[in-house]
């Protein structure tokens, strides 16, 4: 469970995070959504140590973040897997380096045990036989896939996701968004998903935070999201067409 | 002022960062031979066209300007000697690595910088700094006096073959190469190489590292490392010089 307690955080004069507390649920794919801007993009890089705060409390398993010595933040990040927007895979690797980078870094694994796990991991994310392709070969689905193959090779704990379905088309996207969901039901793991796509909440949304103007103005699961009657949580969700006409439904 | 000031304090934490112990030796050397590859070996080519050229210009140049009976001949090979030595080798071969390395080393960590990467491993728990940057620097230091050792024999090459266009002889021309010849040059010249092997990568990793925004910004931090670490190695050039020769 990763916990966040009175989270404060400018830039310069403008406020982004005015004093956030929440829980992100261990074996639960939690959602952060909101517009752009609203802060949901800090709020996770905040998580992963990327900004610093200004105050309050980030809680892995009662482990204080912010406390934490070098050392040992190191150690606890080897503990996260991050997904980012772009995938960031590394262009100079192939598609079995980059998988297999964390545990050439941080284990003592023989190479014949690392490649087993790196074909484990590309195995769970649908992308066997794909491991001597070049980054610039993948397509965007495939990017997403092989990054989420490389967040879990270290059995994270935790698994931060930033808009993994951006630019994807919503086959593909879903496919991406399920995958999430069953890594994190099967490793019971605490998965943080930063997304504004409605499409997203609705298929894997079990515990949501909606952030508006730097505060988690609602929070709850994607039924009682369709029922809420928070006003700038609605014209948020239904702010399409399409959302319009399933809120009359 | 504090602008300048604040560039060389952000410099200075990069580079404590990046000299602490890498973390896997074998990834290390695997980075190091990719670098020796990437700034070392695939500059020869550039270099030595250059040489050549500089080296048979200068010849020619000087053989021009001492047409007077009263100057013996082979004061075209010793000045064509001592040029590339002293100035136009260390130099303008640096001030063309920067431009080449240097601007290659800013865009490379910039993308890496725009495109997440550099966060990617950061949050890995990697140090960033002493994976991307500490390969780069050693590799230029260990290879850039190579690569100038090169640059004089092949300058001198080509200041031969310059005189052969003006009738100075070959051998007055290498009598010329030979005579007075002070070993403390070369170690003069290779210590002013191996400063500015440490400024192009080091200054171009500084920009690239602390790039912000996307492709526009990662061009502008290319340009700007080959502007300051050319004006640099310029400053550094007149400070060794000053040091070790005035």
């Amino acid at each position: 469970m990763i916990e966040i307690e009175n989270i404060k955080k400018s830039f310069g004069n403008n406020e982004v995070l005015k004093n956030i507390s929440y829980n992100f649920q261990r074996g639960k794919t939690n959602l952060i959504i909101g517009e752009s801007g609203s802060g949901k993009t800090t709020l996770l890089r905040i998580l992963i140590g990327l900004h610093k705060i200004d105050s309050g409390k980030i809680l892995y398993d009662g482990r204080d973040f912010t406390k934490l010595q070098i050392k040992d933040k190191r150690k606890l990040r080897q503990e996260i897997g991050v997904l980012f927007q772009r995938g960031a895979l590394y262009d100079f690797m192939n598609v079995e380096e980059n998988i297999m980078f964390p545990l050439t870094m941080f284990t003592n694994k023989s190479a014949e045990e690392k490649l087993f796990r790196v074909n484990d991991c590309l195995k769970r994310v649908n992308l066997e036989n794909c491991n001597k392709l070049l980054i610039s070969e993948l397509s965007g689905g495939m990017i997403k896939r092989v990054s989420i193959a490389r967040a879990i090779v270290m059995n994270p704990k935790y698994l931060l996701c930033d808009e993994p379905n951006s630019g994807l088309d919503p086959k593909t996207a879903i496919i991406i968004d399920n995958l999430i969901k069953e890594i994190t039901i099967e490793s019971n793991i605490t998965t943080i998903v930063n997304t504004h796509d409605m499409n997203s909440v609705m298929e894997i949304g079990q515990n949501i935070a909606y952030i508006n103007n730097g505060l988690i103005s609602w929070s709850g699961n994607k039924e009682e999201l369709l029922e809420s009657d928070n006003e700038q949580l609605n014209n948020f969700v239904f702010a399409s067409e399409l959302f319009k006409r399933l809120k009359k439904i | 002022m504090k602008y300048i000031l604040l560039h060389i304090g952000q410099y200075f934490i990069m580079i404590r960062k990046v000299f602490s112990l890498p973390e896997k030796n074998k990834i290390f050397f695997k980075q190091f031979n990719l670098e020796l590859e990437k700034t070392g070996l695939n500059s020869i080519g550039i270099v030595t066209i250059i040489s050549f050229f500089i080296g048979a210009v200068v010849s020619i140049q000087t053989a021009f300007n001492f047409e007077s009976p009263i100057y013996p001949k082979y004061l075209i090979g010793y000045a064509t000697r001592e040029s590339l030595i002293l100035e136009f080798c260390p130099t303008m071969i640096a001030l063309i690595l920067a431009g080449k390395v240097g601007s290659n080393i800013a865009s490379e960590i910039g993308s890496m910088r725009v495109t997440e990467q550099i966060d990617a491993l950061e949050i890995m728990g990697v140090n960033s700094a002493s994976f991307l940057i500490l390969p780069k620097i050693i590799a230029t230091v260990l290879f850039f006096p190579i690569l100038i050792i090169l640059s004089i024999s092949i300058g001198l090459l080509g200041g031969w073959l310059g005189c052969q266009t003006t009738g100075i002889t070959t051998a007055d021309f290498l009598y010329g190469i030979k005579y007075e010849f002070n070993s403390f040059y070369v170690t003069y010249c290779l210590v002013k190489i191996t400063v500015f092997a440490f400024i192009i990568s080091s200054v171009s990793s500084y920009f690239g590292y602390y790039t912000k925004g996307g492709a526009l910004d990662v061009g502008r931090s290319s340009t700007k490392a080959v502007v300051y670490s050319s004006i640099i190695v310029l400053i550094f050039n007149f400070l060794l010089t000053d040091l070790l020769l005035a």
